[in-house]
């Protein structure tokens, strides 16, 4: 039903976790809580793992969105996977962070649901990239070792969209990708956890552009980029993370231009200052939307990095007064 | 939704796509142990370096998609397919174009498709072993995300003519198209190029037939693209390249003719079409499309005459190895090319005058290249990893003759610890480093990417470094480097740090980084400076300067960034006030000093103030740097400040023993209460008339959101909490009798010892503030009675509560300095005068405030705005100004 909603209008995505989080200072025993008292090391700053002890904040997180205007959260599940959970000696708790966070989300979303049928929100379980490449080698010795191979990420994607979907989400958003063999594993799994599932949810994709070279971490550009995500059929394609609206703009038109599905953008408040802040506030990030919604180049619109419940409250303002992008003929994976 | 245009699209790390309009699409196939035997043996001989430079050449030679073949039985196909494709990613002049995963063996194929990033093709799956084979791996393939090349073989064999590959083919396309529902665009067939003029009959049609077949495919099969190995066709021609080469191109002009859109040739291999000499291109087109009986004959007949006249094809533009050495190198370091620079490098060697130089100099030259088009986005990340790998096979070549130099002892200038910090996988700008520092004869240890801080500090001790280097792209990186910085600083680890990596900068090192610790903190972004940097921290003679003269940099830099003007910086005072530091005073009793009102103390002991003093500013006041006690025993300075310690010590015990000089001491602690950011200070016996008011200032720098606009007087409970709160404040002297002495001294022509009792006395009222601070603590106030603290701990102020000093950061304001005067009637009580600019006399004195809540801490004011300022000159009643007048450092 998304997709029908998407040829009528444009659809808003939330903004940071991270740094709703960030506001809420948690100390190391805010991030522990009860269950996690005595594990054997430093869990602050595992921002997924506040799912499990601080439910209640991170889906006041998730309401603020959906009070500020957000059709789609994310769930607090970037990070959800062994191979990034190692880092806390974690893993066994995968499941449990994903099939909780998707829970919470849910809740959230069906209570404004509730309120307003006419205005349906969903939930995108969030798929991160895991902390490692598989198409790059870490040690510059060794151009042909991989630090994670597609059977790993294969593994710990297919125990996190289990969490995910069993937990409720509505979709799927594989995002902030670096490196595009991590999100074909991603892609591969769930393909999979449809096949043995027999359940189907619409699957949207979202690369990063690191710099100023237009392409991925991994060395592709906007158009490899399609190219090589577009096998299944997917909800959308976009972009989100490492730039402000105004630098991720040239890569969203090519996008835009090129794909047969869906587009999504959700760009960071600018970039960050000397110190990892990010400064654009809600009217000046609104003023470079508006840009995007004028040439008509995404039907799915939120923020990333630096990104409040103010900025989303205004784009979510700013993109009643626009049509949605339409996908024309000479567009096709 | 009619689609006319649905095209094939490949992609390596940029897209291939596959139009009416596009040229025919050439597939390199040197690449293939079956097909090559120069490749099959590199593979065999375990040399993928030069297997990958066979790639390059392909790609070089005009390939836009990479046939890759792995077929051997004495080798393990699927571990070689991983390798090399892993290999050729990290090859961006390679890794651009999409790959052909070639195998007849599905564990290769699989194991291929796990390691490409774009969309590649697969070489080839078949009806061969029935309907239900073909199904289940063209939807593999499919979830892998690739093309597939469909072979014209079934059940019953590989289609021999015409009919059966238009059978099959179509057969196939049906099974894809309707049951796997596989993108027509996505197959490529293969309908079969066998050879030609083999003397068999049945051989005669072989390439007609294939024109046929696949002009067949392109009309009736929609979508669908047809491709080939093309230099089968030739394979009676054997050792005669001329008529092979002849034959290829003529060929594919007619395949082409017949819509054939792609194809695996070597294009070494290959004449032009129109530079065929006219009679070996009749006799050939005669052969390929069978126009007389005699054509096979014919042509084998001409061949023989025209096997001498061979030529090699070269397709390689190698035009660059004409330019002059530098151009060269620098080529090679840009593009990655590492065949030649060895050889360039020893023409650069034997012309340097020490093979360093070669470094310093040619290779140098050629990464500042790499690092202005990476800085400008005309390279990108993995051809700069290729362009440190050249550098470094470059420096491995040298490191001999720079070791030979040396006398055969191998001898590093230094250990740099490397290490990208926790939570951050970004470590190529660290491996430039790592590679540029190990080239100029340093020894890395490189701890490699998420490195946590326990871990950098555990082997930096351990390994004993000299300096450490940390990298960082993402932005929570730069949380991580202050974190280590302060966590080096409490360990006590003094070596110096180097912080490098895209989101680093040099304000974000002096203002965040380096205030956590006193060691040198250096940012370095690009690796051509790591070396001029590490050279200087660590050579005895620079050293010092270097980091004074850095430390004197980042202060200046520090200073100004924080004073730079720009609106969007600062926030109104409406919102700071907001902002404000909240403590919790619900869950707060304040603890009602003991000794409430005001106290003078004279007749202190010099003697008890002596362990309170803070050694390492008195070392300073002499320009001599370093932290006491260490500093005696300094390389460098160690021995000059060896010689003035002692000085002092012996002067100390006559300012001591004489009694030189006298401390005096003024304090006062009462009730107070924050009244907006005013601290309102009530009469000790009438607790509800207010008598006097300090005006703190509010920090107006705009911060990280959550983070609070702090004023002194948020660390004191407001009127409206209802709680009785208390502060106080002080002043202390020890510099009655400093200036005679120093007259004294001076009249001898004596300076050192002018300067001596004046840096004493200094230190001695500092001590004397410190010393009152313990006692008022532990006693006169007693809100931390059990405290017991080292001396160490002391000096680090490891203490409940502070004691700002106006005219200091947390408090800039000097008029303040009269407010405290008025207070404690310090002028008629003990003697400190002030000066007109509020400066005290003796010099050698502190004053200031206490607070006593735990959570207040120190902090800078920096910048106020115009809206403050007007605020503060109503408050203080005086025209806005005069208000202007002092505080105008702190103005934006």
């Amino acid at each position: 039903m998304i997709e029908n909603i998407l040829k009528e209008r444009i659809l808003v995505l939330d903004g940071a976790m991270g740094t709703m989080i960030q506001q809420l200072n948690f100390s190391e025993s805010d991030y522990r809580g009860d269950q996690f008292k005595d594990h054997p090391c430093p869990l602050g700053g595992n921002n997924d793992l506040l799912s499990i002890t601080q439910a209640d904040a991170i889906k006041k997180i998730h309401e603020a969105y959906f009070t500020a205007g957000a059709d789609i959260v994310e769930t607090n599940t970037f990070s959800s996977t062994s191979i990034a959970m190692a880092d806390y000696q974690l893993e066994h708790l995968v499941y449990e962070l994903n099939y909780q966070s998707a829970k919470i989300a849910k809740e959230a979303a069906d209570k404004f649901t509730t309120l307003n049928p006419r205005k349906p929100r969903f939930v995108a379980g969030s798929i991160g990239p895991t902390n490692r490449t598989a198409s790059m080698s870490p040690d510059v010795n060794d151009p042909g070792y991989r630090a994670v191979t597609f059977d790993d990420l294969f593994e710990a994607y297919s125990e996190q969209i289990k969490g995910l979907v069993e937990g409720g989400v509505d979709l799927l958003l594989v995002e902030t990708i670096f490196d595009t063999l991590n999100a074909k594993a991603a892609l591969f799994a769930i393909n999979h956890f449809f096949e043995t599932s027999k359940i189907k949810l619409p699957i949207m994709v979202s690369g990063t552009i690191t710099d100023n070279s237009g392409r991925t971490l991994s060395g592709q550009t906007v158009e490899a980029f399609s190219v090589s995500v577009s096998h299944l059929p997917l909800l959308s394609i976009g972009f989100n993370c490492a730039l402000g609206a105004d630098q991720l703009l040239p890569h969203m038109k090519t996008l835009s231009g090129i794909t047969p599905f869906f587009t999504s953008a959700h760009p960071n408040a600018g970039l960050p200052n000397a110190f990892g802040e990010y400064e654009e506030t809600p009217e000046e990030m609104v003023l470079l939307i508006r840009d995007y919604l004028e040439q008509s180049l995404v039907n799915i619109v939120g923020g990333c990095c630096g990104t409040t419940p103010d900025h989303i409250r205004l784009i979510a303002e700013e993109v009643e007064k626009f049509s949605p992008r339409i996908i024309h003929e000479n567009q096709n994976a | 939704m009619h689609k006319t245009n649905r095209f094939l699209k490949l992609s390596g790390q940029e897209p291939l796509v596959i139009t009416p309009e596009s040229n025919f699409i050439n597939i390199g196939e040197r690449t293939n142990v079956t097909g090559s035997r120069k490749f099959l043996k590199l593979i065999e001989a375990n040399d993928y370096e030069k297997a990958v430079e066979v790639a390059l050449d392909q790609v070089l030679g005009g390939a836009q998609i990479l046939d890759v073949n792995m077929d051997e039985g004495m080798i393990d196909g699927a571990k070689a397919m991983t390798k090399f494709l892993n290999l050729i990613a990290a090859e961006p002049d390679i890794a651009r174009i999409p790959v052909m995963i070639d195998s007849s063996k599905w564990e290769i194929i699989e194991a291929g498709l796990k390691v490409v990033q774009g969309k590649s093709v697969v070489n080839s799956i078949s009806l061969k072993e029935g309907e239900d084979n073909f199904i289940t791996q063209a939807n593999i393939i499919r979830s892998y995300g690739a093309a597939v090349i469909v072979m014209a073989f079934d059940e019953d064999g590989q289609a021999d003519n015409f009919e059966r590959r238009i059978q099959i083919c179509e057969r196939s396309y049906r099974v894809l198209v309707d049951r796997v529902n596989f993108p027509p665009e996505d197959i490529i067939f293969d309908p079969n190029i066998f050879p030609v003029a083999t003397g068999m009959e049945e051989h005669k049609n072989n390439a007609l037939d294939f024109f046929r077949a696949t002009q067949w495919i392109r009309e009736n099969l929609p979508y669908a693209s047809v491709s080939g190995g093309v230099s089968n066709v030739s394979f009676s021609f054997r050792g005669n390249n001329a008529v092979r080469e002849a034959m290829h191109s003529a060929f594919l002009y007619h395949a082409i003719q017949h819509g054939m859109n792609m194809g695996i040739v070597n294009p070494t291999m290959l004449e032009v079409y129109d530079q065929i000499p006219k009679e070996l291109l009749e006799k050939v087109e005669d052969v390929l499309l069978n126009r007389n009986d005699e054509a096979t004959e014919r042509l084998l007949d001409y061949a023989e005459g025209l096997k001498d006249t061979k030529r090699t094809a070269k397709a390689t533009d190698d035009a660059w190895r004409k330019e002059e050495l530098q151009t060269r190198i620098t080529h090679s370091l840009v593009r990655g090319i590492d065949k030649f620079i060895v050889t360039d490098i020893e023409e650069a060697r034997l012309s340097a005058s020490r093979p360093l130089e070669v470094i310093e100099k040619n290779l140098m030259i050629g990464m500042n290249v790499v690092g202005d088009l990476f800085g400008s986005g005309k390279m990108f990340l993995p051809q700069v990893v290729k362009s440190a790998r050249v550098m470094k096979k470059a420096v491995a070549y040298l490191q001999p003759f720079i070791e030979a130099e040396k006398s055969g002892k191998k001898e590093f200038a230094g250990k740099v610890l490397m290490a990208t910090v926790k939570g951050d996988v970004h470590d190529i700008g660290k491996n430039i480093v790592s590679v540029v520092l190990a080239c100029n004869n340093f020894e890395i240890i490189d701890l490699g990417v998420m490195v946590p801080p326990e871990k950098i500090i555990q082997k930096a001790i351990e390994e004993n470094v000299d300096v450490i280097g940390l990298s960082g792209l993402i932005t929570p990186s730069l949380d991580e480097m202050v974190y280590l910085a302060k966590e080096m600083n409490r360990v006590e680890l003094k070596i110096p740090l180097l912080i490098g990596g895209a989101t680093t900068s040099k304000a974000h090192t002096a203002v965040k980084i380096a205030p956590m610790t006193p060691t040198p903190t250096i940012h370095v972004n690009d690796a051509s400076r790591a070396v001029g940097v590490v050279s200087k921290l660590l050579s005895k003679e620079k050293s010092l300067d270097y980091t004074n003269e850095i430390a004197k940099d980042y202060d200046l830099f520090r200073e100004k960034f924080l004073q730079r003007t720009s609106s969007k910086e600062y926030i109104d005072i409406a919102t700071a006030r907001n902002k404000k530091y909240k403590i919790d005073w619900s869950n707060y009793q304040p603890v009602k000093p003991k000794e409430i009102g005001f106290k003078t103390l004279e007749g202190i002991d010099l003697r008890e103030l002596v362990p309170y003093i803070d050694w390492s500013p008195f070392f300073r006041s002499w320009d001599l740097h370093g932290k006491y006690p260490d500093i005696l025993s300094d390389n460098v300075v160690g021995k000059q400040a060896k010689e003035l310690f002692a000085d002092a010590q012996e002067m100390l015990e006559q300012i001591v023993n004489e009694k030189w000089l006298t401390a005096k001491a003024r304090f006062g602690l009462f009730p107070a209460n924050s009244v907006g950011d005013d601290i309102a200070i009530y009469d000790h016996k009438n607790p509800s008339k207010e008598t006097f008011r300090f005006l703190t200032l509010r920090q107006q720098l705009r911060k990280r959101q959550g983070q609070p606009s702090f004023a002194l007087s948020d660390f004191i409970a407001p009127l409206e909490s209802n709680i009785k709160d208390y502060m106080g404040s002080f002043c202390v002297s020890t510099g009655f009798g400093t200036k005679e002495r120093a007259d004294k001294f001076e009249k001898e022509n004596d300076d050192y010892n002018s300067i001596m009792i004046k840096a004493l006395a200094d230190r001695l009222a500092e001590a004397f503030a410190e010393y009152l601070h313990f006692k008022i603590r532990t006693d006169f106030w007693g809100y931390a009675a059990d405290e017991s603290l080292s001396k160490e701990q002391l000096i680090k102020e490891t203490y409940k509560g502070i004691r700002p000093a106006p005219g200091y950061p947390a408090c800039p304001d000097h008029l303040e300095k009269q407010t405290l005067w008025d207070l404690m009637q310090v002028k008629e009580s003990i003697g400190v005068e002030l000066t007109e600019s509020y400066a005290m006399w003796p010099a050698a004195s502190v004053s200031g405030y206490y607070f006593a809540h735990p959570e207040a801490k120190y902090f800078g004011l920096g910048k106020i705005k115009e809206d403050q300022l007007l605020d503060y000159s109503k408050r203080r009643n005086i025209p806005l100004e005069q208000a202007r007048k002092w505080l105008n450092p702190n103005l934006q």
